[in-house]
């Protein structure tokens, strides 16, 4: 700290970029938002776990296809795999060592969520069609 | 690193204690929640698939180990969200201090269990 006499640029200009400083907050704050906002929608959908359970075919598509109940689900199915892709990021990027291995693994894992998620908001969009 | 060194955290110099348990339980649970998102998809696909699709899978459900498994991902799911209620607590910085790391963690073990309980005596007796 003691050379930094000798330079012309601020300590600010010098650590500007570095570091987490780049889409960190962004991730941390995303995580948050949806922790938050699965608050309501998961007590929402125990309530329409209640309503399902022990229900034949018909009884289950007739009761998704009420728009309330559909829209607890979609944003359900959005909120949540979202803040799953958001955390099982952070866990690879502890415990797995390899650059190589972190990306790989993240991006894998992330095809994969992207995929259920994918099939989940689909069927969803049929059951509500049928 | 031309030797092993010991890594922090130092798992084997440090005694039990609740708040580092809980910590690690909620990572667990977190890839437990997230493995377990295969179960929603499959069942809203057996029921866009048809009614035939839909009964296999609910028979699933209702066979011992299906509701084994059900049990299991609703304790899981209510222990992860009591500690992640928790973790937004302290996102506000309500209860950084070691007293209230132990009486917050109580409470959550608390929640989880009455939530758990609270659920299936819901399904069984309604």
């Amino acid at each position: 700290m003691a050379r930094s006499t000798n330079s012309m640029r601020t300590p600010l200009a010098k650590v500007r970029g570095l570091g987490s400083a780049k889409s960190g907050v962004h991730h941390w704050w995303h995580q948050r938002l949806t922790a938050i906002a699965m608050v309501p929608l998961v007590l929402s959908a125990i309530y329409l776990v209640f309503r399902i359970a022990g229900s034949d075919y018909n009884q289950a598509i007739s009761l998704l296809q009420n728009p309330f109940h559909a829209a607890i689900l979609l944003l359900l199915i959005i909120t949540g795999f979202w803040h799953c892709m958001l955390g099982i990021q952070v866990v690879i990027e502890d415990y797995v060592g390899s650059e190589w291995g972190r990306i790989t693994s993240i991006m894998i894992v992330k095809a994969i969520l992207i995929l259920l998620a994918t099939l989940s908001a689909l069927s969803l969009f049929k059951i509500v069609s049928i | 690193m031309s030797r092993p060194r010991p890594l922090s955290p130092h798992l084997s110099i440090w005694r039990f204690q609740l708040p580092a348990v809980m910590s690690i339980t909620h990572r667990i649970t977190a890839v437990i929640l997230t493995s377990g998102t295969v179960l929603l998809t499959a069942w809203l696909l057996a029921l866009a698939f048809g009614e035939n699709s839909f009964n296999l899978v609910s028979m699933i459900i209702s066979h011992p180990l299906g509701q084994f498994v059900m049990f299991g991902y609703s304790v899981v799911l209510f222990y992860h969200a009591s500690n992640g209620v928790r973790h937004l607590f302290w996102d506000f910085g309500k209860g950084l201090d070691i007293p209230g790391v132990y009486t917050s963690g109580r409470i959550a073990l608390a929640a989880m269990v009455v939530l758990t309980v609270g659920f299936w005596a819901f399904i069984f007796f309604s």
